[in-house]
């Protein structure tokens, strides 16, 4: 056991290891104008999104719960995040129809990230009272309501002081800003943060809290039986899950580095919920391959589909403006229709590297 | 009297848009009934008529168009359940309801790519688009007819399901999945049929919109269908009249609220706008959530109970 | 038998990945050449110019106007002289598909691919989204066509060749009043820079207490209670600076609640969708103001026409007439206007490029452009045109200024 546990963690800080090695390196070798340099882009809107995949798949993968808020709690953070951090001596060019806004003060950015993180908990926690004892479908349907209704009222003209309307926010600490004296950190610094939020909820899908949201997954009754609180544990799930998401979302924010309520539809819930699928749902390192991949693809590998050549073949009629989308949706459906444990079902990454997978024994984990 | 003519045009409109929600929101009902499945596709199957019709304007005569569009959107419909949704059926809801968004994100990317994202002129169709006058306000024939056609449509449908062999097979697939499979009933049948009526209905909601409101994107249909499927939770789930009368509800309550603003200010409430049309879209959401909490079968619901 | 196929996928996956990298690599081989290390290998002399506009969504339609435009000016002059070497010109094409989080990796794929120079875009946020993107690279660009004072103000790299809306908004406020309206319904869609930041800038000038100012969601087809709004405010200007998809809607809704009142626009409305849309309809008056009056350079309107007739494509991005939009007219204009700077800049390189256009004077169709200390060109006239709903075309009015 003991043994066990020293060569799972072995493996996973070695891997970690070289992506931020990777990150650092990368960064100070690719110049800008180079076709490589998507590959940081990749690496930072990846990361986003794994984080934001993980927290999604703590919900729907591991506790059972088929939440489709996540771009709710994303926008939460993103808006607490941008709206504390902009310098006071901005204010005033981002909110220009609003006298330079309401609030005239601004927080470091690890402050106002975590303040993010707190805010779509306790937002999550309000919603999840009445919420989260609705059934799996419409649990799905009452979310994205809420996600909705978030939007609705981060774009309400009479909060413009504070929200800035539906106006766009920007001027605000970003990653592609960030650096070390003359060390570029603006992949290493994403890379970072997403690595240790990740690592904080294997952390605890791994402690007797997760065992008890896996036990509801399960079977919510005999869960119930065995002595579980249901709705206590199912309310923490939400509420992390969502602390993540707008940690995610603040991250979103910092990489793109203006951020608009418009944004955070319902389609952005889907996006991620389709990378949770095709990464394997209940497996922490299938959301975080399938983020990857999936924003390589979309950014970089596959936008050739859009421009009229790929892969060396040139057809500017077949291949235009959209046709990398459908690609991609077929991809998607053949996932879901045929391999619907996704790449890597329920495995994690250090069961990659044993040599026999056990089958069936999951639970003695 | 004059306040009342003043805002006649919300009523009018809001009863129209609720009619053809209610057409979409009859689809959303009767798949959740049997298969227990929201079905996500459905407004986009919506989006979908409308992009047909326009494209098929242009190359038939429209008196040929219009079946035509009709016999297409009906064949997607049955397409959709065969390749997407039937392999699936021993798979777990949450799989299905997967598809599902898998399904709409391909159709609306389709859409995407054949349009090139950009806004398609709906062909105006003879009469019903014709401009008319009701109590002096000017409309288009289609917002009065709306309602009618919509209520006729359904009062043939709710004869279909409570006095034909296939609307029986129907209320028993809904009350016992497996139990009327192993009563003889040809599920796969009746769930094709299910989505055959959908889309059908779908199709003709989509011709009265788009009349309207004559601009098919490729994302037009994913507000309507998350309204329409708000409407069916509204009026209880499963239940063909409850639908349709949550579907009008939340037609004329959007309206109203967009032009609460003005209607206040008339009223001498307020002095200035607040800007709550902001809210017309979110405040179906928040009559869905009120309806959960309170009373999860809806209106006219019948009592769920959970199997262990 | 699932092992198998699952490490089948796997392996295209992969195989897919190598093959998305190696084509990547090929292609921008040049691309790294260009950018200015050594110039060896390659003989061709090449500048990339980044064409930052949208092809799809909400303003696809006036996108691709404007990129007519630039491609014109390239037809018309493909090479440039740069530090007495002749280079040819190459367009490097990026859809922002009229979203704020596309554009920024529609700027990056622009910045990957080594342009010296940026031209765009339609479309207000989508510029300002993009904005830190290219500033990060010191790329500079030159905005065609978006309007908000925020694109330009406080950075150093955005330029922009048209008028701004603190100009335009008081003009068409101007307009409203000899019109003879006293109270004028404002319509912005919600978080779109552009037309949010005209309503503002035209409610100042006509009066905040004199207008009634509402906004629509993204994803409204329903323009028909805005438009009872409107007349149940006593309102006698309707002033709805939108895409011209929602404008198309909003024209529909007019025509068949008898609106009877003058609409007003801005830019976006001066295009062949809005004239189809209203054509036929005569109960309704619709004013813009725009950059360009078709008929002000008749050399260049008949050249371009040629031009446009003479490919399906581009007839067809054109909406499907070849009338001349201001936007494409402006696009050409900001291509020259790039040329100049890479002529005075005597290199490729983009720093050198955005030094030189603070003092790029170029006397273009729209007049004469030059930048003042904030990026913007100065322009103190706008065009007023009217739709004429027999023809479906539009006919000039007046030249406006801010009295």
């Amino acid at each position: 056991m003991e043994a066990k546990r020293n060569h799972t963690v072995l493996i996973t800080a070695f891997c970690l290891l070289i992506l931020f090695a990777l990150a650092v390196v990368l960064q100070t070798l690719i110049p800008a104008s180079s076709s490589w340099s998507m590959l940081l882009t990749v690496l930072q809107k990846g990361a986003v999104y794994a984080l934001v995949a993980v927290s999604m798949n703590l919900l729907n993968g591991f506790t059972g719960l088929f939440s489709l808020g996540q771009a709710g709690f994303m926008l939460l953070g993103a808006y607490i995040y941008a709206v504390l951090t902009i310098p006071v001596a901005d204010r005033a060019g981002v909110y220009q129809y609003y006298d330079g806004g309401l609030i005239q003060f601004s927080l470091p950015w690890p402050l106002a990230l975590v303040l993010a993180g707190l805010g779509a908990a306790v937002i999550a926690y309000l919603i999840g009272l009445p919420v989260l004892r609705l059934r799996s479908d419409y649990l799905a349907i009452a979310t994205l309501g809420f996600a909705e209704i978030l939007r609705a009222i981060c774009q309400w003209d009479k909060l413009g002081p504070i929200t800035n309307g539906s106006n766009i926010l920007r001027d605000y600490p970003r990653f592609s800003a960030m650096s070390a004296g003359s060390i570029s950190l603006s992949t290493l610094a994403p890379v970072v943060i997403a690595s240790i939020c990740i690592l904080f909820i294997v952390l605890l899908i791994n402690s007797s809290y997760g065992r008890a949201f896996k036990a509801i997954r399960e079977d919510e009754v005999a869960a119930e039986a065995m002595g579980i609180n249901l709705f206590r544990h199912k309310q923490l799930a939400f509420c992390i899950s969502s602390f993540f998401a707008g940690i995610g979302g603040a991250m979103y924010a910092m990489f793109s580095g203006s951020v608009q309520a418009a944004l955070f539809r319902s389609s952005m819930t889907y996006e991620l919920l389709l990378i949770v699928v095709i990464g394997g749902i209940g497996s922490v390192t299938g959301s975080v391959l399938a983020s990857f991949l999936y924003i390589a693809c979309s950014e970089w590998w596959l936008r050739g589909l859009d421009s009229g050549s790929f892969l060396g073949i040139e057809a500017p009629g077949i291949f235009r403006s959209g046709f990398r989308l459908v690609v991609f949706s077929v991809i998607i459906m053949i996932f879901v229709l045929f391999f619907r444990r996704g790449i890597m079902g329920n495995r994690e990454l250090p069961d990659l590297f044993r040599r026999r997978p056990k089958s069936g024994k999951e639970a003695s984990k | 009297m004059e306040f009342f003519n003043a805002n006649l045009p919300y009523l009018l409109s809001g009863i129209s848009v609720g009619g053809q929600y209610a057409l979409i929101a009859i689809g959303y009902t009767m798949v959740y009934g049997i298969l227990r499945l929201i079905n996500f596709a459905h407004g986009d199957v919506f989006m979908v008529a409308g992009l047909m019709m326009v494209y098929l304007s242009t190359a038939v005569p429209i008196y040929a168009a219009i079946p035509l569009v009709i016999v297409l959107t009906v064949l997607l419909g049955f397409v959709i359940e065969k390749v997407a949704y039937q392999p699936l059926r021993t798979a777990p809801r949450m799989s299905v309801m997967i598809s599902a968004i898998g399904v709409s994100y391909l159709l609306q990317n389709l859409a995407l790519y054949i349009t090139g994202g950009l806004n398609q002129n709906y062909p105006a169709l003879p009469w019903i688009s014709d401009t008319i006058t009701v109590f002096g306000a000017a409309t288009k024939r289609v917002t009065v007819i709306t309602p009618f056609l919509t209520i006729a449509l359904v009062v043939v449908l709710v004869l279909l399901i409570n006095h034909t062999k296939i609307g029986m097979a129907m209320r028993a697939v809904s009350r016992d999945f497996e139990t009327s499979q192993l009563m003889g009933i040809k599920i796969n049948r009746v769930i094709s049929v299910t989505f055959v009526i959908g889309s059908f209905l779908a199709a003709v909601g989509s011709m009265l919109y788009f009349s309207n409101y004559p601009g098919v994107t490729p994302t037009v249909g994913a507000m309507p269908g998350l309204k329409a499927f708000v409407a069916a939770v509204f009026g209880g789930i499963g239940s063909v009249p409850g639908a349709v009368i949550g579907a009008f509800l939340i037609g004329i309550c959007e309206n109203i609220i967009k032009a609460l603003d003005t209607i206040l200010m008339q009223l001498g409430v307020i002095q200035s706008g607040l800007g709550l049309a902001t809210f017309s879209d979110a405040f179906t959401f928040v009559l869905l959530i009120v309806v959960l909490v309170a009373k999860p079968t809806g209106l006219f619901g019948e009592k769920a109970t959970d199997k262990v | 038998m699932k092992k198998l196929i699952s490490l089948f996928l796997a392996l295209v996956l992969a195989l897919g990945c190598l093959a998305g990298c190696s084509s990547g690599t090929d292609t921008d081989a040049p691309a790294a050449d260009g950018a200015g290390t050594d110039s060896g290998a390659t003989a061709d002399n090449v500048v990339r110019i980044g064409v930052f506009e949208p092809a799809s969504g909400d303003n696809g339609a006036g996108g691709k106007q404007e990129t007519l435009g630039i491609q014109y000016g390239l037809a018309v002059q493909p090479t440039v002289e740069i530090g007495g070497t002749e280079y040819t010109v190459e367009l490097v094409y990026a859809d922002n598909q009229s979203a704020n989080d596309k554009a920024i990796s529609a700027a990056q794929t622009l910045v990957s691919a080594g342009v010296s120079v940026v031209l765009g875009s339609y479309g207000s946020g989508v510029s300002i989204a993009a904005s830190d993107v290219f500033g990060d690279n010191g790329i500079p660009a030159i905005g065609v066509t978006c309007t908000n004072p925020q694109v330009t103000a406080g950075n150093e790299h955005y330029f922009r060749v048209c008028f701004i809306e603190s100009f335009q908004g008081p003009v068409l406020a101007n307009f409203a009043k000899s019109l003879g309206a006293t109270r004028a319904y404002c319509l912005a869609k919600q978080g779109d820079d552009y037309s949010v930041g005209l309503c503002n800038y035209f409610m100042e000038a006509f009066g905040e207490a004199d207008c009634f100012y509402e906004t629509f969601p993204e994803g409204t087809s329903d323009f028909s209670t805005y438009v009872t709004n409107a007349k149940n405010q006593g309102c006698n200007v309707f002033f709805s600076p939108t895409s011209t998809e929602a404008a198309a809607l909003i024209i529909d809704q007019a025509a068949t609640q008898d609106l009877g009142m003058p609409i007003l626009a801005g830019d976006t409305w001066d295009s062949n969708v809005i004239a189809n849309a209203a054509q036929g309809k005569n109960n309704i008056e619709i004013y813009v103001t725009t950059f360009y009056q078709e008929g002000g350079d008749p050399e260049f309107d008949e050249a371009f026409r040629q031009w446009i007739n003479s490919d399906e494509t581009n007839l067809a991005n054109n909406g499907g007439n070849d009338m001349v939009s201001g936007l494409s007219v402006m696009g050409y204009d900001a291509y020259f206007v790039a040329l100049e700077a890479l002529k005075a800049a005597g290199s490729t390189e983009p720093a050198d490029v955005m030094a030189a256009l603070w003092d790029v004077s170029y006397e273009g169709v729209t007049g004469l452009i030059e930048f003042d200390e904030i990026g913007d060109a100065v322009r103190n006239e706008a065009y007023v045109k009217q739709c004429n709903t027999e023809t479906g075309q539009w006919d000039f009015v007046a030249v406006q200024g801010v009295e």
